[in-house]
């Protein structure tokens, strides 16, 4: 396989890296009988993006939310700069499937949610929470109320709103999954724009192999029931090019076959 | 609405029917229906009268604190029932066995109980609306998505913030859904409760009436209290639209 754009670590345990933000170690999850994980390890890099890839029933969102504090793991330990956390803390802001953006609240209330929450001052979040509307590309809306906005607008407010806080980690779960084709294709584009911006580490889950060679450095492929890490692959793609460039890129298309043979075992 | 091209107004249905109506009155085929017009002019002097406007602030008394009542424990109850499965489980039984139940036939017992005053019917208006405001707040608690809750989590709300910020204000329309509800069925107990009383109030007044066959009064009567439930029910519809249209689509 002499392909330059893809890097490939095959082992269980990716290389051990100095510099992770968040440590996995040893995380296994059940849900009575039924075994969801089993003995993940896994290092995330600061200022990367990391996709969770891999066919549902995976365990792919059980394991971005037990990395959020949301859900407990059943054993192992999730360590964020440097310490053991046991719940959701400031330093992770989650960025959620259906959006959970509060219906009674305006666009602008809903991105300043989370400062909201933290105690700051109305006048200090509302400046902090207008500058990320207008870099998710909402200016303009911020007194709409979610209803009135379309999927991919609503989910550019749920966005903001983990910006808004500034964590250091990003969680996003399949966030473009409830979004249309056009505007999914328009919504990886900036997110590349955004980690470049933001230099925050980014963990992603998606199901979709195409976004996930898309916007990662790493996709770490998980295999299903139960979920375990079967493949970490880092997808050296140029990204100066541009993005229909990108999309036809030889590279590109190589790892998308690579990890469409790596999971069509597991489709049905 | 349109018919055959053209527009109708709105209240076309309603003139229709009370000129119908005031048409079978004036044939006077029955002592029953007397002509609306005699009703109309019926119901303009008896709210002048004495009595009726007592008889309204004994009614409009019993109401309030009926309502007052079933609603400051329906809500709390309904949204404990929804939070908590212990309380779920006592209580769920009763409010759906009462929900559905022919609570009248219990106010005989009431009158025992309580006896022949506004007591009882007090307790009938908080009997006939609190069953249905519990099980709303509890639907609307429950139904809050799960998600929400734990995007309060995950930017670190405290459990009261969340009960708080999230999931009351996501119950929101449900509760008052119910409280509209129950207003109507309340209306329905303080007049089932003084009638069935009958000694104070719109009760004491429909007895009369119906005993002396002053049917204009009767109905002028009737048809004060089908006007003031509905303004009661449209206002309450009101401030839930407003309330509707932030929840918007969810």
């Amino acid at each position: 396989m002499a392909n330059p754009a893809l890097v490939r670590s095959s082992g269980i345990n990716p290389i051990t890296t100095s510099d992770a933000v968040v440590q996995v170690r040893d995380i296994c999850k059940n849900y009575g009988d039924i075994e969801a994980l089993r003995g993940i390890n896994l290092e995330f890099e600061r200022g990367k993006l990391t996709t969770l890839l891999g066919p549902s029933g995976c365990g792919k969102t059980t394991l971005l939310k037990i990395i959020a504090g949301l859900v407990p793991g059943t054993s192992g330990e999730i360590i964020v700069n440097g310490r053991v956390v046991t719940g959701p803390g400031p330093e992770r802001a989650f960025v959620f499937q259906d959006f959970a953006l509060m219906p009674w609240a305006t666009v602008l209330r809903n991105v300043a949610f989370g400062l909201e929450l933290k105690g700051m001052a109305s006048a200090e979040r509302t400046r902090i929470a207008r500058r990320y509307i207008e870099q998710v590309g909402l200016a303009g809306f911020e007194e709409k109320y979610p209803h009135e906005l379309s999927g991919g607008m609503r989910q550019r407010v749920g966005i903001a709103r983990a910006f808004a806080v500034n964590a250091d980690v990003l969680l996003l779960d399949e966030p473009f999954s409830a979004v249309d084709e056009q505007n999914r294709r328009k919504f990886q584009e900036d997110l590349l724009q955004l980690v470049e911006q933001e230099k925050k580490t980014f963990i992603f889950v998606t199901h979709s192999i195409e976004e996930a060679v898309y916007v990662s450095d790493r996709i770490v492929l998980l295999s299903p029931r139960p979920g375990r890490i079967s493949q970490i692959i880092d997808p050296m793609i140029d990204r100066s090019a541009t993005p229909d460039d990108i999309r036809r890129d030889a590279g590109y298309l190589d790892v998308v076959e690579e990890i469409w043979q790596g999971l069509r075992q597991y489709a049905e | 609405m349109t018919l055959f091209g053209t527009r109708i107004p709105m209240m076309t249905s309603l003139i229709f029917w009370l000129l119908v109506w005031e048409i079978v009155g004036q044939l006077e085929l029955m002592f029953l229906i007397p002509p609306i017009s005699s009703i109309f002019m019926a119901g303009v002097e008896l709210v002048q009268t004495g009595s009726w406007q007592s008889a309204s602030i004994i009614t409009l008394r019993s109401f309030v604190y009926g309502m007052a009542l079933a609603i400051s424990v329906g809500v709390p109850l309904g949204v404990l029932m929804g939070r908590v499965k212990v309380i779920d489980n006592i209580f769920g039984l009763w409010v759906n066995m009462f929900v559905s139940a022919p609570l009248s036939a219990l106010v005989p017992v009431l009158m025992i109980l309580f006896g022949l005053g506004e007591t009882t019917v007090f307790v009938t208006v908080f009997l006939f609306a609190v069953w249905i405001i519990v099980l709303d707040a509890r639907a609307g608690v429950m139904q809050v998505p799960a998600s929400l809750v734990e995007m309060g989590c995950s930017y670190g709300a405290s459990r009261w913030t969340i009960f708080t910020k999230i999931i009351l204000l996501s119950a929101l329309p449900e509760i008052l859904a119910g409280i509209r509800i129950g207003l109507i069925r309340g209306v329905k107990g303080v007049v089932i409760g003084q009638i069935l009383v009958s000694v104070i109030g719109y009760g004491e007044l429909f007895e009369l009436y119906s005993r002396s066959f002053d049917m204009e009064r009767f109905w002028a009567l009737t048809m004060l209290l089908f006007v003031a439930a509905m303004l009661l029910s449209a206002g309450v519809e009101h401030f839930e639209k407003r309330i509707e249209y932030y929840a918007g689509a969810r």
